[in-house]
């Protein structure tokens, strides 16, 4: 069910305000909603909220036989389907168009760009590997929701601990957490998204993490993931507002700024949770 | 007057000879009893169950954000299609809402106004079952004038929780008036969350939407004197 469109006084305000540099949240236009975290009692549960927008990310491992084309890497498998929960706009079962860019770009930004290194993931060539299952729940939908499930994601990542294995011959032996602390996953990079949003009137520059209002009446949206060393994961434009190519390096640049940014409050907030948990068997 | 917390599905002890229910309370029809005052009467809301000192009228207050429409309540709605002589109106309830080409004050056959797809109205619930499509009027019940209903031009319209329209709409309620002390306003407040203002300065319309949602209950619910902090920090 396509949402319905915005009331003909909002559009006009909204786009008269975005004309003065001036949004509804009173933020500047390159500003994003500060994410907050909030971690589960168990690795990998994560609840990032930017805003109003809210998305929960799991992630759990199990030991399976590999694929047979790769023996040497574990399998990482990401699920997320957006509920009526998230908004009364989204039908149950059919996957609306929004559902099928986040899940598109889910799969590019995590997956795809080898953030996590899937070698390391493997037990006993051939027989053994873990496979990694993310789940993402959008609880709340308040725009921006690909950001937010990126990040959310990411994080989960960053969070979770795998169980210590030992491998003795053709033995393969679990250890519980209780046993021997567990390990963090192997990962190269950390990638995160930063969406703009571009208007009909030319002389509207774009926004940065747009609100829902704003997301609505946009003209076309353009999502780049790149990590904090300035280096592009994923650069998606589908359609929308044509766009020069000073206009796409520009933003690049202002995207690298928030991604520094975004980067070391990540580090600084897994840190802290670190901090609180007592993993450690002494 | 006793306030408990009562769950949907919950029956309710609500027992007197005039009892009247008010939002969030059904009485459940039983063919075999014959007397009214032993069918059950339950919750179909969460929130805290009221009653009036002589116990004859009964109500649930709770806070929600989707709304259920009720008689002779006064709401926002978009225009979202024309159906036949009228308009099919989208009031955020579960079923649209229809609006009558002939519900407005001075209207006849000849001369209708003019609304188009996107449009905002404010009007007043005439009829709301539960399984059935809502309609609405634009005009006072008794006095068939328009009264403030109809086409609403320009401004913003905003969506707040139901309990913050609620407040809104009480007079005794401090945002309104302080908000119109600084810079005149016009507002006009919806039942089903969603609120209708215009400025003259897009920063003043700015300033009432981040007040709104600083005050609504869901949002923090800040005080009167923190919003004035709030709005001296604004640039207005």
């Amino acid at each position: 069910m396509r949402p319905p469109s915005p009331s003909i006084p909002e559009k006009k305000f909204l786009y008269d305000a975005l004309k003065q540099s001036l949004r509804l949240d009173g933020r500047d236009m390159l500003d994003l909603r500060t994410p907050t975290f909030t971690f589960g009692p168990e690795l990998g549960w994560v609840e990032c909220a930017m805003g109003k927008t809210r998305v929960i990310a799991q992630l759990d491992a199990k030991m399976v036989k590999p694929l047979p084309e790769r023996p040497f890497e574990g399998i990482i498998t990401i699920h997320s389907e957006i509920s009526p929960m998230a908004s009364p706009d989204y039908e149950p079962g059919r996957p609306s168009e929004e559902e099928v860019t986040l899940t598109r770009m889910l799969d590019k930004v995590l997956r795809r760009s080898d953030a996590i290194d899937k070698e390391s993931l493997c037990i006993l060539a051939g027989q053994r590997v873990w496979q990694l299952r993310l789940t993402v729940h959008v609880l709340a939908d308040a725009g921006n929701i690909l950001d937010c499930s990126c990040l959310a994601g990411i994080v989960a990542f960053k969070h979770f601990r795998k169980p210590e294995v030992e491998v003795i011959g053709d033995e393969v032996i679990v250890h519980s957490p209780s046993e021997r602390a567990p390990i963090s996953l192997a990962i190269h990079h950390t990638p995160f998204c930063v969406t703009f949003a571009f208007f009909p009137d030319a002389l509207t520059r774009p926004v940065v993490d747009p609100s829902l209002l704003e997301q609505r009446l946009s003209a076309g949206l353009m999502s780049i993931a790149m990590n904090a060393q300035r280096e592009i994961c994923v650069l998606h434009k589908a359609g929308g507002v044509p766009t020069a190519p000073e206009e796409v390096l520009r933003l690049i640049n202002v995207a690298s700024i928030l991604v520094k940014d975004l980067d070391k409050r990540v580090e600084a907030k897994l840190l802290e949770d670190w901090e609180g948990r007592k993993v450690e068997v002494r | 007057m006793a306030a408990s917390i009562v769950l949907p599905g919950e029956q309710v002890p609500a027992q007197h000879v005039n009892l009247k229910l008010g939002p969030g309370l059904l009485q459940l029809s039983s063919e075999t009893q014959q007397q009214a005052k032993s069918a059950p009467v339950i919750a179909t809301r969460s929130g805290v169950l009221n009653h009036s000192a002589n116990k004859s009228k009964w109500w649930v207050e709770g806070n929600s954000r989707r709304y259920v429409p009720a008689p002779q309540e006064s709401v926002i709605g978009v225009i979202t299609g024309r159906s036949g002589e009228g308009w099919r109106v989208d009031i955020g309830s579960a079923h649209p809402a229809s609006l009558d080409g002939l519900a407005f004050e001075g209207a006849t056959k000849r001369n209708k106004p003019s609304l188009k797809v996107g449009s905002l109205i404010y009007a007043r619930v005439s009829l709301a079952h539960k399984d059935m499509e809502p309609e609405l009027e634009c005009f006072d019940a008794q006095t068939h004038k328009a009264d403030g209903f109809g086409e609403l031009k320009d401004g913003f319209v905003l969506q707040c929780s139901l309990q913050m329209s609620r407040l809104l709409l009480d007079p005794k309620h401090f945002l309104l008036p302080l908000l119109g002390s600084r810079f005149p306003l016009e507002a006009a407040v919806g039942m089903n969350g969603k609120v209708w203002v215009s400025t003259k300065e897009i920063k003043h319309t700015i300033a009432i939407v981040r007040c709104i949602e600083a005050v609504d209950p869901d949002g923090g619910g800040i005080d009167e004197t923190n919003v004035k902090k709030f709005l001296s920090k604004l640039d207005i």
